[in-house]
């Protein structure tokens, strides 16, 4: 029996981890195969001339030459949109609601991290930190930002969803959308008040904005050099170790199983004797933290944050989990991976092909007809509805 | 405690309504307030009294054509007259007509039919954009750079055309409505608000990037100047021939055109009023009502659902679409900047607070929250900044005021308003202040059943079934 267990802890450690490779490569593949048949496609067109004018470049090698780099930007950005749809994912599991605030979290997380580590800059640890510290100091304010944004979470549910538990389902979203912008106001507050200015920018420390080469492709002129960032890399690693500690948690412990079994049935979880409050306290106290700690990796990435860097984000994480179809903790995983990948994908990719009359600046309208679309056409997303499966 | 004051206010109520009370009490605070806002036309809770003033006859015991002639009093005669004053009042006074017009629009879609739309500005933006591009010298810089305007363009039509382009603008808005409206074919609840969110931030990105391939909207700058109807010299001297020796000082004619935008968003509100009413009671409204309420059912019962949702996107986009216009008139310039997101949540703040699907309450929730936001905020706002450039600080902390961060600005802090009234309202009085007729009746034949509902029945998201059963 013991056993067992071990065998099925395994397997919900490596299933996952096999399915986010399926998914990067699968996705990654599919949209590059379509750049390059576009890319073939465009040869001797105006944005072809335009581009050997200006660049000296055809359109083909082009694309090529910027595909690994959109590659790895693309899975980076995959992976902070997934850890973030899976708050969005996990809580319309239980409740069948849309926790709208989630952005908010998510910049919560993202500035409760951001403060930590500048309050370390200001102590001094950060510039001489070498070696691994660096990294220490990280896992450190992910832990932060993972407790005060699922601390909030947990605080928001209990004050403004629970006593609307059982109202019509309009009610909660539209108190959802009001704790969202009291989140906003309430951290640019805090913020404006210890120093006057409500943006944030992450202290630079450790190697992070390194560079690791990886190899250089061979052209007629100047070889093209393919790197990565370690804070890239460290933004994949990280959000991969909490995806598939979540997966864990949901798929292979006693509490996960009290979720989704409050998930299918909330009345029946009830009678089996689950403490139904409790449970939803937990979902949100789950979703919240991956939100916060995605914040902060979404902060090192991006380096500067202010009060409303949630809305884009968690908006792109929701489509992303009405694409992987709302529920499904895997659909979440694919739905943020494939979104993050074409944004990544339209901001390279749009401006060249349409000689800068669409630029990179449609990419959020794409991520909206995205969604809208998907609701439209297939709500139950790409891998249909698992975890809330109700009559 | 709570009945005790529910009972004196009962009291007082009665009292009020007593023979020829309400008459004299509406008149002489209507007067007081009137005066008081004359003499100091910078007081705000002058202006409170006198608003109090302008509402309370609706409240009291008064016949109809008494109420309506004191209504039209002061709409036409007093608020013009304090507004030459103080030209703010105006703008307040304006700006609450435009949003009382949106609401009651927003109010057709959310309060009669049930569907929440988070993307109403879209429609507003739709109207604004209309005037916007065709009362500008804009169509003459579809190829020019955007910002830059070559000396001596002129403008693309005559100004007058504005009053055509308000029918223009209800007409475009509605369609815009139908399309945007679309997915109501397919989808319900919670994840049609979404997808009006999605579109309400569509058409702002659209707004902000068609600056090029062909400079339609001239990118994030807005399109500026626009032009104003054309207002000739004798229709000021005309106005200040009569109420000169009212206002005190002759009207110039800048100010005599946020009289005239003023009266105009007046029209406007009144004809949206009368046709929430007219719909309201029509069987079209009962339709709405039904779909709102159970939509299986309302089909069942022979009512075509597809085409009523429709229909309520219309017509809630036409009075945004007419506003719109009037908006990029009045401003003489338009951006993506005044129809995003938060705009839209403030509407719907303003009908969630005056109470879903009720006309009064709507135009009570617009005018409240409008008054908040120019006035409570701004006068918060003016406050602290008098007190950082003092030499005041709190005694036991020694905090002085001039080190308070100039961020702290109650003005910029809206959204910390919204969300917080539509929370409480959400959570202590999900019908409004002043919840619709229908609404009440429900509420008193329930009143020993749950606390109040919402009027919006969700009928359950596209995915999957309904929530409510837990709730029987």
């Amino acid at each position: 029996m013991r056993r067992l267990i071990k065998a099925d802890a395994l397997r919900e450690i490596l299933l996952p981890l096999g399915r986010m490779a399926i998914f990067v490569l699968g996705a990654g593949a599919l949209l590059s195969v379509v750049m390059v048949v576009l890319s073939l496609l465009f040869r001797g067109s105006g944005a072809d001339k335009l581009l050997q004018t200006t660049q000296g470049v055809n359109i083909f090698t082009y694309t090529m030459a910027n595909l690994p780099q959109v590659l790895i930007d693309g899975v980076t950005l995959g992976f902070v949109y997934a850890a973030i749809a899976l708050g969005y994912t996990m809580v319309y599991g239980v409740l069948e609601f849309i926790n709208f605030a989630h952005s908010e979290i998510f910049a919560l997380g993202a500035f409760a991290g951001v403060e930590f580590l500048i309050i370390l800059d200001q102590t001094g640890v950060l510039k001489t930190a070498g070696g691994m510290s660096p990294y220490l100091y990280l896992v450190l304010a992910l832990i932060v930002s993972m407790a005060a944004s699922g601390g909030t979470a947990v605080f928001i549910e209990r004050v403004a969803y629970r006593p609307l538990r059982n109202a019509p389902r309009l009610v909660p979203l539209i108190s959802a959308i009001g704790v969202s912008f009291a989140l906003q106001d309430i951290i640019r507050l805090t913020e404006s008040l210890t120093t006057g200015q409500f943006y944030r920018v992450i202290p630079t420390f450790g190697n992070f904005d390194d560079r690791i080469p990886l190899f250089s492709i061979p052209t007629g002129g100047a070889p093209i050099r393919v790197d990565i960032q370690v804070k890239s890399l460290v933004v994949i690693a990280a959000a991969m170790f909490m995806l598939v500690g979540l997966n864990y948690i949901v798929n292979a412990t006693r509490i996960g199983k009290a979720i989704r079994s409050v998930a299918q049935d909330r009345n029946t979880a009830a009678i089996m004797g689950i403490g139904v409050n409790g449970i939803i306290s937990f979902t949100f106290l789950l979703g919240g933290s991956l939100g916060g700690a995605a914040g902060v990796l979404y902060a090192l990435k991006f380096t500067r944050i202010d009060p409303f860097v949630g809305f884009m984000p968690g908006m792109k994480a929701f489509t992303a989990a009405v694409l992987g179809g709302i529920g499904n903790l895997t659909g979440a995983l694919l739905g943020g991976i494939v979104l993050g990948m074409l944004e990544s994908f339209a901001g390279a990719y749009l401006g060249t092909f349409t000689m800068g009359n669409f630029g990179s600046e449609y990419k959020d309208i794409l991520a909206f007809l995205i969604l809208i679309i998907v609701i439209i056409f297939r709500p139950s997303g790409l891998l249909g509805e698992q975890v809330s499966q109700k009559a | 405690m709570k009945i005790q004051i529910r009972d004196a206010l009962r009291k007082a109520a009665v009292f009020a309504n007593r023979g020829k009370i309400p008459y004299i009490l509406s008149l002489a605070l209507l007067a007081l307030g009137f005066i008081l806002v004359y003499l100091s036309p910078r007081s705000i809770p002058a202006f409170l009294v006198f608003a109090a003033a302008a509402a309370l006859p609706y409240f009291l015991e008064i016949r109809k054509p008494v109420k309506l002639a004191l209504a039209v009093l002061v709409a036409v005669v007093l608020v013009p007259i304090l507004g030459a004053r103080n030209i703010f009042y105006l703008e307040v006074i304006f700006q609450i007509a435009v949003f009382s017009a949106l609401a009651l629009g927003l109010n057709i879609v959310v309060g009669f039919s049930g569907l929440l739309n988070f993307g109403y500005m879209a429609f507003y933006a739709v109207g604004a954009y209309l005037w916007a591009f065709f009362g500008s010298s804009q169509p003459f810089l579809l190829k020019a750079i955007p910002g830059t305007v070559p000396p001596g363009t002129p403008f693309f039509m005559a100004a007058d055309w504005f009053y055509l382009f308000i029918f223009l603008g209800i007409i475009l808005a509605a369609v815009v409505g139908l399309v945007l409206g679309l997915p109501v074919l397919r989808v319900r609840g919670d994840y049609l608000a979404i997808i009006t969110l999605g579109f309400g931030e569509i058409v702002r990105q659209l707004a902000n990037n068609l600056d090029k391939p062909i400079n339609l909207t001239n990118g994030p700058q807005g399109i500026s100047p626009i032009q104003r109807p054309t207002l000739g010299p004798e229709t000021v001297k005309f106005f200040n021939n009569i109420f000169e020796p009212l206002v005190g000082r002759p009207v110039t004619v800048n100010q005599f055109y946020n009289i005239l935008f003023y009266l105009i968003a007046l029209v406007v509100v009144v004809a949206a009023v009368v046709i929430t009413y007219r719909l309201d009671d029509s069987k079209v409204g009962r339709a709405w009502t039904a779909i709102r309420e159970d939509e299986l059912a309302a089909s069942a019962m022979g009512i075509p659902a597809n085409k009523l949702k429709l229909g309520a996107f219309a017509v809630g986009a036409s009075f945004a679409g007419a506003m719109g216009v009037l908006f990029a008139a009045s401003r003489t310039f338009v951006s993506p900047e005044s129809f995003s997101f938060l705009q839209s949540v403030s509407v719907l703040t303003m009908v969630i607070l005056g109470g879903i699907g009720s006309i009064q309450g709507v135009i009570i929730g617009a005018s409240v929250v409008i008054i908040l936001n120019l006035q409570v905020l701004q006068s918060f706002s003016l406050f602290l900044s008098r007190l950082r450039q003092s030499d005041a600080y709190i005694p036991i902390i020694n905090f002085y005021w001039r080190d308070l961060s100039n961020q702290l600005d109650p003005s910029k802090y809206q959204r910390l308003v919204f969300g917080i009234i539509l929370i409480l309202m959400m959570i202590y009085r999900p019908a409004g202040i002043l919840p619709a007729a229908r609404r009440k009746r429900e509420l008193k034949a329930h009143v020993s059943e749950d606390g109040g509902t919402l009027a919006m029945n969700g009928n359950g998201g596209a995915a999957s079934g309904t929530k409510e059963d837990d709730h029987a």
